[in-house]
């Protein structure tokens, strides 16, 4: 089972969210400031052009018997042309009246201080302008008069210079922009991939691999890695302690169970009761059972804890099929089932858990031998071609009905027609266990003409 | 179909509307449309730029009045309705600018013109004038002088032969003539002691260039000094007289056009000044009109040539007190009586 997880949103995404705002008012503060900046050098600029024609023109004026001589500089006019072509106005008060000039041109609300230009900035005729202004004392017919100049000009130029810085400033924004952009997202990128490379890591794990993760991770994962080495630890062992655990309940299980068969068998003997044998012989049969179900629960916890820490080695086919086969002898004796083995001469070897090869013999055989009817045959035949060993145990009893192989090979399922032969349910999960770990395939069929058909498909050596 | 009414010869003829004074009116018959523009340009001058600006535009009758620069500059500002104002004084043309009497206007022909040649997307110039001398080589011996220096070393050397024969624009009623004297003030101190030799010599003094012209091709003249080039070029020809740029400096005055506020049809004043910009009007104005074109590379290949800049120094001598003391000192100096 598992739980679909909905993502609850992206660590890039957030990540590459705030760079980009931060990025984003980086740029803005960097256009307003150069903005402002190149603003104000602009304006100091043409200040400094403006106050230099008013002062030129102030210290062009002479005081004199007839009253006073003014002499406008050319150049004082024509260097306001220099940054552009903006029109000028200029207006000269002798005290508070005017002499020349614009006479309607705004006067700056505060006084002015001597020859040093204030500048202020002001409607006029339709524009704004931005007017120098400079005031002298200047000797009119022997006495002292302030007159004051003052020379305005519009801002066309500066507006159009202040627009290109300001074009020139937002295409620097901008580009830092796109570069904070572009680099914020290789940053996500850069950061996450430890953390990427981690969950990819863990998503290609098998279902059983159960060993600490080791890789290198930053400083910042530590902690999620000790927590999750951790997890799998307390898994790992929970996981030994549930195997030993029906390792150990099996054998305390079998254990009693073989005294208690011997017990009965003693008493079977000894007895001439019928009824009395009736039922010590359903003592022993249910005994049987019982410990055939440890043994195969035994079985089964061994295939699963060797299938994650098998011991491998090279196993020679042949001579263990015919071993797990005379073990049988006994058994198929008393029924009078024969067991026939059909095995090449040539030598076949697995790289495998010897054990583990066993125990899915074991259950194959004791399954037809359990499933076959008295005076029955059982044939096990051992076969190759290049790359796979095929291991076919066959029987005449009574098949496996309409269950298909997957369903008989789940834990504690048995088939349909088991009718009164004792069993688990394990031992073709057991087959099916191994058969996984060494990679190879299970099956088992009704065998034409009767019976059953259980097939091993085994990768060799 | 298209004929010419004049209305008044060349008469000073007072306007119904202002104060300001025009020296004829033609119209151009050509349909309901009225283009009107006010100029300082002879009617017969512009005649061929105005048939050819009516082929180009059915439909446009064209009044072209014909004015002083100063009654150009007067009329502007009463505010008297033209459509297009042409003037050969710049600094009463930068000075109505200035002051907001003119429209902006932008077109493809505008931008075309090179920044001297304009001032904002106010005023535009069409043609450019060297401001000459016209000499009589027999009065000065087959040896016309070359350079202000060479002419006040002539007129030092023999007066007697110079007195009254020397003309040039008194620039108190001539607005033109005002322009080319505070420029040449501006420009040196050779100027100022010209003006003392010439005032030595009883000048005479003239209101247009084709008067003084005229008279020295007549020989009542010496010597004209200050004349409108365009004028001149058309005129001498295997003559006595002959045009000299002065080899110190050589002014060049832009002739120019600006779109008066007050413009009825302001769009019909732009076609018009797009149409004298273009280079259709342009080899027009430079074939038909004797004015010379617009042109960057003719003022590269006369180093001596010093175009009258655009910019806001124009302003200064447009000052009352600055022009009350201007022709204080320059009649001090030339009229010596």
């Amino acid at each position: 089972m598992m739980t679909v997880f909905s993502p609850a949103g992206s660590i890039r995404r957030r990540l590459v969210v705030i760079l980009l705002v931060v990025a984003a008012v980086l740029a803005g503060l960097l256009f307003v400031s150069v903005r402002t900046v190149a603003n104000t050098a602009v304006e100091t600029t043409q200040d400094a052009i403006l106050g230099a024609a008013t002062v030129a023109i102030a210290e062009e004026l002479r005081g004199g018997e007839d009253g006073l001589t003014i002499d406008i500089p050319y150049a004082a006019f024509s260097m306001l042309g220099a940054t552009g072509q903006d029109r000028v106005f200029y207006r000269i008060l002798v005290g508070a009246e005017t002499v020349t000039g614009y006479a309607d041109l705004p006067l700056p609300d505060a006084p002015l201080s001597g020859l040093k230009p204030t500048f202020f900035s002001q409607q006029y005729d339709g524009d704004v302008v931005r007017t120098g202004a400079v005031s002298r004392s200047v000797l009119v017919d022997g006495r002292s008069q302030i007159v004051r100049v003052l020379v305005a000009q519009t801002r066309t130029a500066q507006d159009v210079i202040s627009r290109q810085m300001a074009n020139q400033a937002a295409a620097l924004g901008l580009g830092f922009f796109v570069f904070a952009a572009i680099l914020s997202i290789f940053t996500a990128r850069s950061v996450l991939t430890p953390l990427n490379r981690l969950a990819e890591a863990m998503g290609r794990r098998g279902p059983q691999d159960l060993r600490p993760v080791d890789r290198a991770v930053p400083t910042e994962l530590a902690p999620l890695m000790q927590a999750l080495n951790g997890f799998i630890a307390r898994l790992r062992g929970a996981l030994t302690r549930t195997e030993t655990f029906i390792t150990e309940a099996a054998h305390h299980v079998r254990t009693p169970l073989a005294t208690v068969r011997v017990q009965a068998e003693i008493a079977m003997r000894q007895t001439d009761d019928d009824a009395l044998r009736a039922t010590l012989r359903n003592i022993i049969r249910a005994v049987d059972d019982s410990a055939r179900s440890a043994g195969q629960l035994l079985d089964h916890a061994t295939v699963v804890y060797r299938a994650d820490q098998r011991a491998d080695e090279l196993v020679a086919l042949a001579p263990l099929v015919l071993d797990v086969v005379d073990s049988f002898s006994p058994t198929a004796d008393m029924r009078d089932i024969t067991l026939r083995v059909d095995a090449p001469d040539e030598v076949i070897a697995l790289q495998f858990d010897r054990l583990l090869i066993e125990s899915a013999l074991r259950n194959l055989i004791d399954n037809a031998v359990k499933y076959s009817y008295a005076d029955g045959i059982v044939d096990v035949q051992l076969s190759t071609d290049d790359t796979f060993a095929k291991l076919q145990v066959l029987d005449r009893g009574r098949g496996i009905g309409d269950g298909n192989s997957v369903q008989l090979a789940a834990r504690f399922k048995r088939g349909e027609n088991v009718g009164d032969v004792v069993g688990s349910g394990l031992g073709l999960t057991i087959v099916r266990d191994v058969t996984r770990a060494i990679g190879g395939s299970f099956d088992i069929k009704e065998r034409q003409g009767g019976g059953t058909c259980a097939i091993l498909l085994l990768p060799l050596a | 179909m298209r004929h010419i009414i004049v209305a008044a010869g060349l008469t000073l003829w007072a306007s119904m509307s202002g104060a300001y004074e025009i020296e004829e009116q033609a119209v151009f018959d050509g349909g309901e449309a009225e283009l009107s523009i006010l100029s300082t340009t002879d009617t017969e001058v512009f005649a061929p730029l105005i048939a050819a600006f009516q082929a180009a535009n059915p439909g446009v009758t064209l009044r072209y009045t014909v004015a002083t620069s100063q009654q150009v500059f007067a009329a502007l500002q009463e505010n008297a309705a033209f459509d297009l104002a042409i003037s050969s004084a710049m600094d009463l043309q930068l000075k109505l600018a200035n002051d907001g009497f003119a429209v902006a206007h932008g077109s493809t022909e505008t931008a075309a013109l090179p920044d001297w040649a304009r001032w904002r997307d106010q005023l535009f110039a069409f043609s450019q004038e060297p401001v000459v001398i016209i000499a009589s080589k027999a009065a000065f011996d087959g040896k016309p002088p070359r350079t202000r220096a060479e002419l006040i070393d002539v007129l030092r050397d023999d007066p007697g032969r110079f007195v009254g024969r020397i003309g040039t624009y008194d620039p108190m009623m001539s607005g033109a003539g005002y322009l080319f004297a505070t420029q040449d003030a501006r420009q040196s101190d050779t100027s100022w002691r010209l003006a003392e030799v010439v005032g030595g010599l009883n000048p005479k003094l003239f209101t247009t260039s084709g008067s003084m012209i005229s008279e020295v091709q007549s020989g009542e003249l010496a010597l004209a000094y200050n004349v409108l080039g365009s004028y001149a070029s058309q005129r001498l020809s295997g003559g006595d007289a002959v045009m000299i740029e002065a080899l110190d400096f050589t002014h060049v005055l832009l002739r120019t056009a600006l779109i008066p506020r007050t413009a009825e049809r302001a769009d019909l004043g732009a076609t018009f000044l797009d149409f004298l910009l273009s280079e259709e009007g342009q080899q027009l104005i430079e074939n038909e009109t004797g004015m010379p074109r617009i042109n960057e590379a003719a003022l590269a290949a006369g180093p001596h040539l010093r175009p009258i800049r655009l910019d806001p120094g124009l302003l200064v001598f447009m000052d009352p007190l600055m022009r009350q003391q201007f022709l204080n000192e320059w009649t001090a100096a030339v009229v010596q009586d």
